[in-house]
C-alpha cells in the first residue's frame, strides 16, 4: 500500500473516492471546507458547492435515491441548517450509501459556538463514527458507506479542527468495485414521508439503533488496548491521542463509533479495571451514557466542558495543578488580532456606517472583523442570514427616530445561503431597515470559494451568476443603490438616502475580494505619507488598514506620523479620503 | 508522557508562508522514516493574525499537539510571535528565529508598543538562540518569498537529517519553476548557523 501524509480533510476526500462516492455537495465552513476542495481531484465524483448546507444534504439525498453513494460535508453550525432533512432521512434510510461529514470546532478557532455534534447522532437516531487520525479518517469513511447500506441509514462522520487540519500518515487503498449502477426506482412507502408511511418507518429506526449497538460490540473500530495498569480510559476521536500521552500504561477502550455505544463492550471493559476515566472533548456525551448504565467514572467532574483538550490541559485538570513550564514570558504582549486585508472593500463601508451612527446587525464572514476596534462598526452577529432578519425585528420595536439607524449587513455568499429569505421577510413585512449586501464575488473567510453569484462552479467551470440587483427587485425591493465602497462620498450619500427612507431598501456594495482567485482584485500604485503635511491626527489609523503604521515621535512637532508600508498598500485610497490634510500622495508624485 | 517523541513549534503571522514550511518539514520527517503528525489552524486567524503549527515526530506519535513546555525547537518567522510562544519550549531546547518585526494591529495604530529587544530577551533565558537574517538571505537567493526556505535551511542545522532528504522534500512541495531559487535559499539558510 502506498504511504503518504494527508490532512484529515484530504483523507476523508480520499476515503470518499475509495468508497466509490459519485456525488458530493457542501457549503464551505471552517474546518470542513477542504474536503470538497480535495474531492475535485477525483474525476469520477460529481462535486459541487451548494448555496447552503440544507441544499447540500438534499442533493446528496437525491443521489442516494438514485442508487449512488453520496456525501455532504459541513461545519457544526451548518448541521443546524441541514438538520431538517437529516431527521426525516433517518426514517427514510438510504438506497445508495449516504455519509454526512460534520466538522466541529472545539475552542472556536473560527466559529461562533462550539456545539458538540455528537448530540445530533442521538437526536436523529443515526450512527456516528469518529476517527482519531488521518488514516482512520480515510478508513472510517469507507466503513461508513458499508454501515449506511447494511443498516439502511445515513451515517454521520464527525471530525474536529485538530483532525481536519492535522496531518498524519495514511495508507492508500484501492477503490471498491462492483457497486450497482444508479437508476430510477420507485419506492413510495420508504421515500414519501407521509404520516402513514413515517409511522411504519419509526419502529424500524428504533430497531436499527438496537441492532447497531449489538453489532458494534464486535467491530474492530471499537477496540480495547490492554495496558499494564488497572486504570481504564474510554475515549474517542482526537481525545484518544491525548489520552494515550497522559495515560501511557492504562487500558484504553477506543470507540470508533460514538453512537450508538457498544454497551456490552463498555460493561466488560469497566469490570476489567479498578478506576475508569472518560476523556472526551466538549459535552459529557459518552460519560452520561456510561453513568446511566450505573458505572462510576471520572470525567467532566474534573475535565473542562469548554474549549478543546490538550494533553497538558487533561493532566492539569486531573492533578489540579497548573501547567508549569521552564520558560515564561513575564511581560504583557500586544495581541495580534486578524484584520481586513489592505484594499478590502468592507473597510470603506463600515467606516461610513460608523460615521453615520448606524446600528449594524451583522453576519458571518470576514466582515465580522469590522466589529473589532478601531473600526468597531458591528453591533450584532448571530448566524448565517440573521443580519437582515435581526434588522427587521429590531426596527419593529424602536421609536421612529431610532428606527432609521438600523442597517443589516451581510456578504454575497451569506445572502445566497439564507439571507434571501431574511430579505424576503424584510420586504414582505415592510420593514424600514436598510439591507446592505457586501458583494465581493467570493466566499472570503473560508478561503475565497466560489458561490452562485460568482459565475463559477467548485471545479472552476462557468455557471450563470445570480444577478443580485434583479433578485432584490424580484423580492419587491423598490430602492436599490449599487456603490463602490472605496468611494467614501458616494457610499455615504447612498447610505444616508436609503437609511432615511421609510420603506425597504438595499445597498449593494460591490468590490472584488482582494484574495479573489482570478486576479480581478484591483491593485494600483501604493500611496505614501507626505511628511510635511501629516500633522499626526491619527484619523487614518481608525480605518484599521494593515498597510498603515504609526511612527511614534515623528514629524516636526514630534506628535508622531502615519507611514505607509508600500509592500502591503494596494492603492485603494480610502486613507486619502479620510485624511483632512491631503497628507497622502501617490508614489509617482501626484 | 511519551518521551521519545520530538516536536517543533512554528510561529508566525498569517500570510508569511508558515504552512508551506510545515509541509516541507513534515515531508522530510516522513522521508527520514518517522511517524509524523502536524496540526495547525486555518480560517479566521489567517487574516494577518498569529499562526502556529505543531510538528511532532518519532517512532509512534499520538497527540498532534506539542504539550506546553516540551517543544524541542521553537521555530519563529517573526520575533513577537516567537517570544509569545516561549513557554512552549522545553529546558535545553533551541530557538531558530527570523530577525523580523511585523507590527500587529494595536501597535500599528499606536495604542500599544512593540516589545523592545526580543532577541536579547530570548537569549537571556535560552542558551541556544539562532537569529537568522531571513529577508536578506531571501533577496540573495533571488526572491524575497523564499524566506521560509531560508529559515528551513537554518533550522536543518538543529536537526539530524541528511541534506539530500531536505532537497527531496523541497522537490516534493515546491512548484518546479521556483525550485532552484528555493534550493539556493535553503543552502544560504543552512550556512547561517
Amino acid at each position: 500500500m502506498e504511504k503518504t501524509i494527508l490532512s484529515g480533510n484530504e483523507a476523508i476526500a480520499r476515503g470518499a473516492y475509495e468508497a466509490g462516492v459519485r456525488v458530493a455537495s457542501a457549503y464551505p465552513g471552517t474546518p470542513s471546507t477542504e474536503i470538497l476542495e480535495n474531492i475535485t481531484q477525483y474525476k469520477g465524483i460529481d462535486s459541487s458547492w451548494a448555496p447552503n448546507e440544507k441544499v447540500a444534504l438534499e442533493v446528496a439525498i437525491g443521489a442516494s435515491f438514485g442508487g449512488a453513494r453520496s456525501m455532504a460535508t459541513m461545519k457544526h453550525v451548518g448541521l443546524n441548517v441541514a438538520a431538517d432533512p437529516l431527521f426525516t432521512l433517518s426514517y427514510i434510510g438510504v438506497r445508495g450509501g449516504l455519509v454526512l461529514v460534520v466538522a466541529d470546532d472545539p475552542e472556536m478557532h473560527s466559529s461562533q459556538d462550539e456545539q458538540d455534534s455528537r448530540n445530533y447522532a442521538k437526536f436523529a437516531k443515526v450512527p456516528m463514527l469518529e476517527p482519531s487520525d488521518s488514516d482512520e479518517a480515510r478508513l472510517f469513511t469507507r466503513i461508513a458507506y458499508e454501515i449506511s447500506e447494511q443498516f439502511d441509514t445515513p451515517v454521520l462522520l464527525r471530525s474536529t479542527t485538530r483532525l481536519s487540519h492535522g496531518k498524519s500518515i495514511v495508507n492508500l487503498d484501492d477503490p471498491v468495485t462492483g457497486l450497482p449502477e444508479p437508476s430510477l426506482k420507485r419506492d413510495p412507502s420508504k421515500l414519501v414521508m407521509l404520516p402513514a408511511n413515517a409511522r411504519q418507518r419509526h419502529p424500524l429506526v428504533e430497531k436499527r439503533i438496537v441492532d447497531l449497538e449489538k453489532w458494534a460490540c464486535d467491530q474492530t473500530f471499537n477496540r480495547v488496548e490492554t495496558g499494564e495498569s488497572k486504570v481504564g480510559v474510554i475515549t474517542s476521536g482526537i481525545a484518544y491521542q491525548y489520552a494515550k500521552e497522559v495515560f501511557p500504561d492504562a487500558s484504553v477502550l477506543k470507540l470508533g463509533m460514538v453512537y450508538p455505544l457498544p454497551k456490552q463492550m463498555i460493561r466488560d471493559f469497566a469490570e476489567s479495571v479498578d478506576k475508569l476515566y472518560i476523556i472526551e472533548e466538549l459535552d459529557p456525551f459518552i460519560e452520561e451514557a456510561v453513568r446511566a448504565m450505573g458505572i462510576e467514572v471520572i470525567g467532566k467532574d474534573l475535565l473542562p466542558v469548554c474549549g478543546e483538550l490538550t494533553p497538558e490541559r487533561i493532566e492539569s485538570a486531573l492533578s489540579g495543578k497548573p501547567v508549569d513550564t521552564d520558560y515564561k514570558v513575564k511581560e504583557e504582549l500586544p495581541g495580534r488580532p486578524p484584520m481586513l486585508c489592505p484594499g478590502c472593500g468592507h473597510r470603506g463601508l463600515f467606516h461610513t456606517l460608523k460615521q453615520l451612527g448606524a446600528f449594524v446587525t451583522g453576519d458571518i464572514g470576514c466582515y465580522t472583523l469590522a466589529a473589532l476596534p478601531p473600526l468597531g462598526a458591528m453591533d450584532s452577529c448571530v448566524c448565517m442570514g440573521a443580519g437582515f432578519s435581526n434588522a427587521t425585528g429590531i426596527a419593529k420595536v424602536l421609536p421612529e427616530n431610532e428606527r432609521q439607524k438600523v442597517v443589516g449587513v451581510m456578504g454575497d455568499s451569506t445572502f445566497l445561503h439564507t439571507g434571501v429569505n431574511s430579505l424576503m421577510d424584510l420586504v414582505y413585512n415592510n420593514s424600514t431597515a436598510t439591507a446592505v449586501i457586501l458583494d465581493n464575488s467570493a466566499t472570503g473567510m473560508t478561503g475565497r470559494q466560489d458561490n452562485p453569484a460568482t459565475g463559477y462552479t467548485l471545479k472552476g467551470g462557468d455557471a450563470p451568476a445570480v444577478d443580485l440587483e434583479n433578485l432584490c427587485q424580484a423580492l419587491g425591493v423598490k430602492h436599490i443603490r449599487v456603490i463602490d465602497p472605496n468611494d467614501l462620498d458616494l457610499t455615504k450619500k447612498a447610505l444616508q438616502e436609503m437609511m432615511a427612507l421609510a420603506e425597504p431598501s438595499v445597498v449593494i456594495a460591490r468590490r472584488v475580494c482582494m484574495l479573489e482567485r482570478r486576479g480581478n482584485a484591483e491593485r494600483t500604485t501604493p500611496l505614501f505619507v507626505l511628511e510635511d503635511k501629516c500633522v499626526g491626527c491619527r484619523s487614518c489609523l481608525k480605518i484599521s488598514c494593515p498597510a498603515i503604521e504609526w511612527r511614534e515621535g515623528a514629524g516636526e512637532k514630534g506628535k508622531g506620523q502615519a507611514v505607509v508600508n508600500a509592500l502591503l498598500c494596494t492603492g485603494c485610497k480610502v486613507c486619502e479620503q479620510v485624511c483632512n490634510f491631503d497628507a497622502f500622495g501617490e508614489i509617482d508624485g501626484e | 508522557m511519551a518521551n521519545n517523541v520530538k516536536g517543533i513549534l512554528l510561529t508566525g503571522v498569517g500570510g508569511q508562508g508558515t504552512l508551506l514550511a510545515s509541509e516541507v518539514l513534515s515531508e522530510v520527517l516522513m522521508l527520514a522514516g518517522f511517524d509524523v503528525k502536524k496540526s495547525e489552524i486555518h480560517g479566521m486567524s489567517q487574516r494577518g493574525g498569529s499562526v502556529t503549527s505543531h510538528v511532532r515526530w518519532g517512532e509512534k506519535v499520538f497527540s498532534p499537539l506539542i504539550p506546553e513546555g516540551t517543544a524541542d525547537i521553537l521555530f519563529g518567522f517573526e520575533l513577537l510571535e516567537t517570544y509569545r510562544s516561549l513557554s512552549m519550549l522545553r529546558k535545553g531546547g533551541a530557538v531558530v528565529v527570523n530577525d523580523l518585526k511585523i507590527a500587529p494591529g494595536p501597535v500599528a495604530t499606536g495604542t500599544e508598543t512593540y516589545p523592545e529587544d526580543i532577541p536579547g530577551k530570548l537569549k537571556a533565558q535560552v542558551d541556544d538562540v539562532l537569529l537568522v537574517d531571513g529577508m536578506e538571505k531571501a533577496h540573495q537567493a533571488g526572491n524575497y518569498r523564499t524566506v521560509n526556505t531560508v529559515l528551513l535551511g537554518a533550522l536543518s542545522n538543529r536537526m539530524e537529517i541528511a541534506e539530500e532528504l531536505w532537497h527531496k522534500a523541497l522537490e516534493a512541495q515546491v512548484p518546479e519553476k521556483f525550485l532552484q531559487e528555493n534550493l539556493k535559499a535553503f543552502a544560504l539558510g543552512r550556512k547561517a548557523a
